[in-house]
This record gives C-alpha cells, sequence and structure tokens, in this order.
C-alpha cells in the first residue's frame, strides 16, 4: 500500500482537486484506492457526494475507540471509497497532541487497511501543524500543488528540508505547479525554469481552467466528467509520474475503457 | 485485493411476470434520507462466459471458481473464493486465448496460476459450462444523487452442457457504509410473487438451467451403495456398471489425450472390475465372468505401455532434479524418447479404444450386466463381502508370512497383489462397512501398499531403464553422457528399492498387528451382520 498525501501550507493552490482526480484515476488503473477527506470543510467529501460525518469523530478514530474501517463509504466509482470529513477535524491537532508518538498516529491508523488498499490519498487541510507532520511521516509520495510564485518556491524549500531532517522513512517530494495561467508571464517563466533544475519538480503542469472549477457543479473528478479534456489529460500525466515515484506496480487489472492518450 | 461486497442474489422464476413488481417494490422500498430513486447505470454489458475446472472438479471442491469472461475488446480470467471474492485477474489477449482444454501450464505466468497449479495438479482445464450473459445495472441514488445501491439483472444464456435460458437474476450490491438500504431493498424484492433468492453463484444458475448441477464427479471407481440384504448377483452387477461407467467416462479424455488423469482413471475402473470378476465373479450368472475376463485382461494390457510411460514423464522433473555427477541437460535425449515412445503407445492405444472389439465389449458387457436378475440361491451380499474379504485377507497374510530376507522381489509383487484385491474388495463393499472403521483399514492397508508400490516401481522401472538404454544404443538417439545419466538414474532407483525392502518388514508387521487384523475381520463381520 502506497500512501500519497496531497499538501501544501497554503490554501486555495488545488489540493483536493489533485487528490480526488489522482484517486479517481488510480481506481480507473484497476487499484483499490481510498481518499482520506483530512480537511473540516470537507470539500472531497462534497465533491463525491458523501456527507461529512464520521460516527464518534476525529476523537474515535485519533483515540482509536472507532475504526477506520467502519467510517468508510463507497463512491459512486468501482475501487474508490472514501473516508469522510468531519467537523471535529478542526480539533485533530489538540487530539493529536493528547496521543502517544503523535507523528506516527497517522501511519499507524492506515497500517491495517494494507491488505484492502493497494494505495491512499491524504487531502489534507492547509496548515503547518502536527497534523501535517503525522502525514508527512505516512506519505510516501508528497504531492505539493504550487503556484509557479517565487514565494510558494521557497516554502517548498523550507517543506523539503524539513522533510530531509526526518529519522528513517521520509517521504518523495513531488512538487508540481499548479493553476498554470499561460497568459501570465511569469507562471509560465518559473513552469519551464525550475521542473528541469529540481527532481523534486514533476514535468507536468495543471493549468488554469474553468472544468476544474465546475467539478463542484458536476460534483465528480474533472476526469470522470470531461475525461478528454487538457485539465483531465494533466491529472492523468500527474498520476503517470506519482505512480512511478511510488513505485507502484502495474494494476491487477486496469479498466481498458480508461482514455487512451 | 479488496475482497467484494457480498451480494443478495434473487432469481425471477421462469414464467413469471414478476419484472413490473420488482421495480415497483424498488421505487417502493426504503424511505432513508429522503427516499431513493433508480437510475439506469450504463449500456447493456454483453459478455461470453466459460466455466473451466477439472474433469472431477478439482477447483470447484476446493471451493475456487474460475471463469473466463471474454468482451467485445478484452477477455480476463477470474478466480473467484466460496464467497464470491475475487481472490486473482489474469488479462487474457482477446487473440491469444487458450484453447480449451488446457493445461494449466498454459495459464498467463502470475498469481491466478499460482493458486490455480497445486489445486489442478496434472489435470487439464476443460469448459464445465459456457451462457452468454447480458447484464444491465440499475444505480439507487440517494437525495444528493449519491449511489447507494446497485442492482444488476443478469439474462444468461447458456450454451454448454446444454442450451437453455436460465431465470433472469438479480444481484443487490451493497455500496460500502450504506448497507442498511441494501437490506431494505432486499427484503422488498424478497417480497415480490415469483421472486425467490439464490445463494449460489453465476456457474451454479448456468448449470441449474440445463438441470445439472456443479461437483457431480463421473469417471471415479467408488463404491456403489448397497443394502446388506442385496442379492449378491444384483449388488454385483450394480458395482461392475458403476466401473463401467467410469470406465466409459475416461474414454474420450484419454482417446484426445487431455490430460494424464483420464487413462489413469480408466485403468483402476478395469482392475477393479479385473478384480471383482476374479474374487466375485462366481456371483454373477454363469459363465458370464468367464467370458469377460480374458477381454478386460486385453483392455488391461492396451492401456498399460502407455501408462508406464506417463509415470516416467511425470517424474522426470524429479528424476532429473536427483543428478549428482551428471547435468538435467544430458538426460534431453532419454526425454525425447520418452515422448515420442508415448506418443506411438497412445497412438496404440487410441486405435484400441476407437476399435470394434473395444465397443462390442462394452456394450456387450452392460447388456449383460442389465440382464443380471436375482440367482435361485440367496446369498446376500454381505455373506458374499464377509467371505471374500476374510479369504483375501487369509491370502495376503500368508504371502506376506512368506517374505524373508532371502525372497525374490517377486514374492513381494505376489504380496503386493494379494493387497491389491483386498483393498479393493474392503473399497467396493464400502458402503457395508461401519465408515470410521473402513477408512481406518483402508489407511492402513495403504500404508503397506506404498510401501510395496515403491519397491515394485522401482524394480519395473530399472528394468525398463536398461531396456530403453539398449533401444536407444540400437537406434543411435543416445550420446554416451545421456546413457551415464540414466545409469545414474539406475542406481538411484536400486537404492529407493532398498529403501523400500528395508521398510517393508516394519509395514507388514503392523499390517500383521492383531489391532490391524482384528480392524479387517471385525469390516467382515459388520457386512455380514
Amino acid at each position: 500500500m502506497k500512501i500519497f498525501a496531497s499538501y501544501n501550507i497554503k490554501g486555495g493552490v488545488g489540493k483536493t482537486a489533485t487528490a480526488v482526480n489522482l484517486s479517481y484515476l488510480a481506481a480507473r488503473d484497476g487499484y483499490q484506492v481510498l481518499l482520506w477527506d483530512l480537511d473540516p470543510q470537507g470539500a472531497a467529501s462534497y465533491l463525491f457526494r458523501i456527507k461529512p460525518r464520521v460516527k464518534g469523530g476525529g476523537k474515535g478514530l485519533i483515540k482509536g475507540t472507532k475504526s477506520v474501517d467502519a467510517a468508510i463509504k463507497g463512491t459512486d466509482f468501482d475501487g474508490l471509497d472514501l473516508l469522510p470529513a468531519d467537523f471535529t477535524y478542526r480539533n485533530l491537532d489538540l487530539l493529536l497532541d493528547a496521543a502517544k508518538r503523535p507523528e506516527r498516529r497517522l501511519a499507524s491508523l492506515l497500517a491495517p487497511l494494507k491488505a484492502e488498499y493497494d494505495a491512499v490519498f491524504l487531502d489534507c487541510p492547509p496548515s503547518i501543524s502536527l497534523l501535517s507532520e503525522s502525514v508527512l511521516h505516512a506519505a510516501d509520495v508528497l504531492l505539493v500543488p504550487l503556484i509557479p510564485t517565487t514565494l510558494s518556491v521557497r516554502t517548498l524549500d523550507q517543506l523539503t528540508e524539513f522533510v530531509g531532517s526526518f529519522n528513517g522513512h521520509r517521504p518523495d517530494v513531488l512538487a508540481f505547479f499548479s493553476m498554470i495561467d499561460r497568459r501570465k508571464r511569469l507562471h509560465t517563466q518559473i513552469a519551464q525554469e525550475l521542473p528541469a533544475a529540481r527532481r523534486s519538480f514533476a514535468t507536468t503542469v495543471i493549468p488554469s481552467a474553468s472544468l476544474i472549477e465546475q467539478m463542484s457543479v458536476h460534483r465528480a473528478p474533472v476526469a470522470a466528467f470531461a475525461p478528454r479534456s487538457q485539465a483531465a489529460r494533466s491529472y492523468r500525466e500527474l498520476w503517470r509520474e506519482a505512480r512511478e515515484r511510488a513505485g507502484l506496480e502495474q494494476a491487477v487489472s486496469p479498466d481498458p475503457d480508461s482514455v487512451r492518450e | 485485493m479488496a475482497a467484494a461486497q457480498s451480494s443478495r442474489d434473487f432469481v425471477i422464476d421462469a414464467g413469471a411476470s414478476a419484472s413490473a413488481d420488482v421495480v415497483q417494490a424498488m421505487a417502493d422500498a426504503p424511505s432513508l434520507d429522503g427516499g431513493l430513486a433508480w437510475a439506469n447505470g450504463g449500456p447493456v454489458r454483453v459478455s461470453g462466459r466459460a466455466w473451466l475446472d477439472t474433469f472431477d472438479w478439482r477447483l470447484y471442491r476446493a471451493g475456487l471458481t474460475l471463469e473466463q469472461v471474454t468482451g467485445r475488446d478484452r477477455a480476463e480470467l477470474v478466480l473467484t473464493g466460496r464467497e464470491g471474492d475475487v481472490l486473482a485477474v489474469a488479462r487474457l489477449a482477446v487473440s491469444r486465448k487458450p484453447r480449451w482444454p488446457s493445461l494449466v501450464s498454459a495459464l498467463p505466468p502470475g498469481p491466478l496460476r499460482e493458486l490455480i497449479e497445486p489445486v489442478a495438479g496434472v489435470r487439464a482445464l476443460s469448459p464445465v459450462a459456457r451462457a452468454t450473459s447480458r447484464v444491465s445495472e440499475l444505480r439507487g441514488l440517494n437525495d444528493d444523487a449519491k449511489t447507494v445501491a446497485r442492482l444488476a439483472v443478469d439474462r444468461m444464456s447458456v450454451t454448454y452442457p446444454a442450451r437453455a435460458s436460465a431465470p433472469a437474476r438479480l444481484m443487490l450490491t451493497p455500496v460500502r457504509g450504506y448497507s442498511g438500504v441494501t437490506d431494505r431493498v432486499g427484503r422488498a424484492i424478497a417480497g415480490v410473487p415469483g421472486v425467490s433468492p439464490f445463494r449460489g453463484s453465476a456457474l451454479d444458475a448456468a448449470l441449474a438451467a440445463v438441470g445439472q448441477r456443479a461437483g457431480e464427479r463421473p469417471g471415479k471407481a467408488a463404491s456403489v451403495r448397497l443394502s446388506p440384504a442385496m442379492p449378491a448377483g444384483t449388488a454385483m452387477a450394480a458395482i461392475l456398471t458403476g466401473l463401467l461407467d467410469a470406465l466409459e467416462a475416461n474414454v474420450p479424455g484419454t482417446v484426445r489425450d487431455v490430460d494424464t488423469e483420464f487413462l489413469h482413471d480408466l485403468r483402476i475402473a478395469v482392475r477393479w472390475t479385473r478384480s471383482a470378476l476374479k474374487l466375485c465373479g462366481d456371483a454373477l450368472p454363469g459363465g458370464l465372468a468367464r467370458e469377460y475376463r480374458p477381454e478386460f485382461g486385453w483392455l488391461g494390457d492396451l492401456t498399460t505401455p502407455t501408462r508406464d510411460l506417463d509415470v516416467y514423464l511425470l517424474g522426470f522433473a524429479g528424476m532429473a532434479a536427483g543428478l549428482v555427477g551428471a547435468s538435467e541437460s544430458e538426460l534431453t535425449p532419454f526425454r525425447d524418447y520418452l515422448v515420442r515412445s508415448r506418443a506411438r503407445e497412445h497412438r496404440r492405444l487410441a486405435r484400441g479404444l476407437r476399435s470394434a472389439r473395444f465397443a462390442r465389449l462394452t456394450a456387450g458387457w452392460r447388456e449383460s450386466l442389465d440382464d443380471v436378475r436375482p440367482a435361485r440361491k440367496r446369498l446376500t451380499v454381505a455373506q458374499l463381502a464377509d467371505e471374500r474379504i476374510r479369504a483375501a485377507q487369509r491370502k495376503a497374510l500368508r504371502a506376506g508370512q512368506l517374505i524373508t530376507v532371502a525372497s525374490p522381489p517377486e514374492r513381494l509383487h505376489d504380496l503386493r497383489k494379494r493387497c491389491k484385491e483386498l483393498r479393493y474388495l474392503v473399497e467396493m463393499f464400502g458402503s457395508l462397512h461401519d465408515p470410521a472403521q473402513h477408512w481406518q483399514a483402508v489407511r492402513e492397508l495403504k500404508a503397506l501398499q506404498n510401501c510395496l508400490g515403491e519397491f515394485q516401481d522401482a524394480e519395473v522401472q530399472r528394468t525398463e531403464m536398461r531396456l530403453f538404454a539398449g533401444q536407444m544404443l540400437a537406434d543411435r538417439s543416445a550420446p554416451a553422457t545421456t546413457l551415464l545419466a540414466m545409469g545414474e538414474i539406475a542406481a538411484d532407483l536400486a537404492r529407493r528399492q532398498r529403501a523400500a525392502r528395508n521398510e517393508f518388514g516394519s509395514r507388514f508387521a503392523d499390517f500383521a498387528s492383531p489391532a490391524s487384523q482384528a480392524r479387517l475381520t471385525e469390516l467382515a463381520r459388520t457386512a455380514a451382520a
């Protein structure tokens, strides 16, 4: 089981769109996939039409009085399940603080799901907190969407340095530019120069597209309702890079109906 | 891989006009979170289905179902467990699907083949049923238009082993986290007249449509259910008819050379028949046993050379792996020689099984058995079993007691034959015995037989090895290195034979022990009671 976390300290950079589309594409490839909506705003849960409610709330999960397994819901897509958001997730930091080895807690909660899922996606809230630290320790691949500005690149450097200081398991950082506006010169310039210079950058960029914004209208991944769009193509390309980074083996039975380039 | 969500299945009984009622019941069913609407789940999916198993249903008996599903542009093999959980899937190139029957080695390498290999063993996989499925899916939506239940309707046309339309099957599958909805819909559907729950697999449904069941094992010599008071002649006719059924069931597979077990099982049926005629033939009407014994002798002899070569080839990898001085590749000419000889012998065997003589034998034998009527002299099958098991037991004991360290191999071979006869009798009349005592007696007999079998097989193979070497030299198909490697195998056979000979004393002592003998006597007594 490989764990992918969609993470950035900043909000509104495309974390949820990334987690939703990549988890959907992984399931289309034949993997058994779980998406955990860790953001109390519950955007990913909303997009999959699942109520952002977990029995026992975040407290039950973190303390282990409620099983993760029982909270999981099936989405409308084969092979893709969702662990919904809950408004009590806003207190996850406090709950983790009270737990033993808080930075390892998320990994240990996910460990029993190893037999059932090939891939887990974590859609993280925008923050730098104990929860993010626990996410960073659990993840195999850290998907970091960035708006192409100098400041966001600086944030990425800080994140990479922080992850590099971990003892033992460290996630592989896969940053990529998101919400690229080809009409803006700075976007194009940074998007062209940086990926070539750093290994942590994906070659794929996700364009700023109204179709991605329309996900909340369709309540589905863009790769599902507009599979031939540029946005969907970009997510497929990003998924290919993420899968290779994770060293995920070819799924047993990829869906032949999936759109091929 | 995730376990499949277990579905709840129903069938709409043939002839019932229940479809519309089901739709209504589903619409009315639950009032959950503001109601449930049903939406079309996409176009009807048409697929060709073939369920594969060995002739003796090894997969089915191990709780496995192997299905080849062929769609418009894809084909795959799906292996499921007892609960319908998918254990492994293997994609097949549509243009290069295996041709059935095929041995497991023809499957694409991977987890699916690895799971099947130890179960199927040397047996080939053949279609046990074929059908075309037309599946339409409905999705149950809550007030957020979220799918909370799925209902698939499968209309299946069976094309093999016979043509028939299976009753429409409804498969209600819960969506994880929404099982309450499925429960309610399930209860509503179950209440519709003309709809009944179905607990089997799609294979069960396909076979049920043509009046068959999975797991029925043709072709195995097995004890026929007897009652102690049955007239001996009638009972023997029933036993021998069962054996003839088994024999005939294995003929097509043997002639087509599907796998080596068809011939093996055919030979078992012949051996049992020959022993039954020899040991109990006098219970049949006058002259019948005497007339047919030579014919079954001919049939036995016809099958021996191919089987002997099969045994060599099946054990070849093991023999080659045991080489110390020579390398495995040096045995290749020997293997090629065995394969050529086996092909030649099999052609001869197939000719024999297609001959008029064989057809006359089986047809005449069946007719004669059908005509057997209870004799005036009322010997019951229980009395017959008692008498013959005791006699065979005495003979085996005496033959074994005569064996000393200095006895020639023929003596052990003779004892082996006596033990086989005893075991066939015990098994043939098995339904008259206490099951626990019966299996214990068979187990003890098997232990001695295995030791004697190892001794005799090594003896025969050693003798044959010399013969093969001579023939290979004569037709110049054996380089010196191959002959040396064969010599190594012959030496190993001699070692195995010596080991079996050394083991014989204690194995026979177990068989001759008062407890073991008393068990056999007790069996006979149960039979006579």
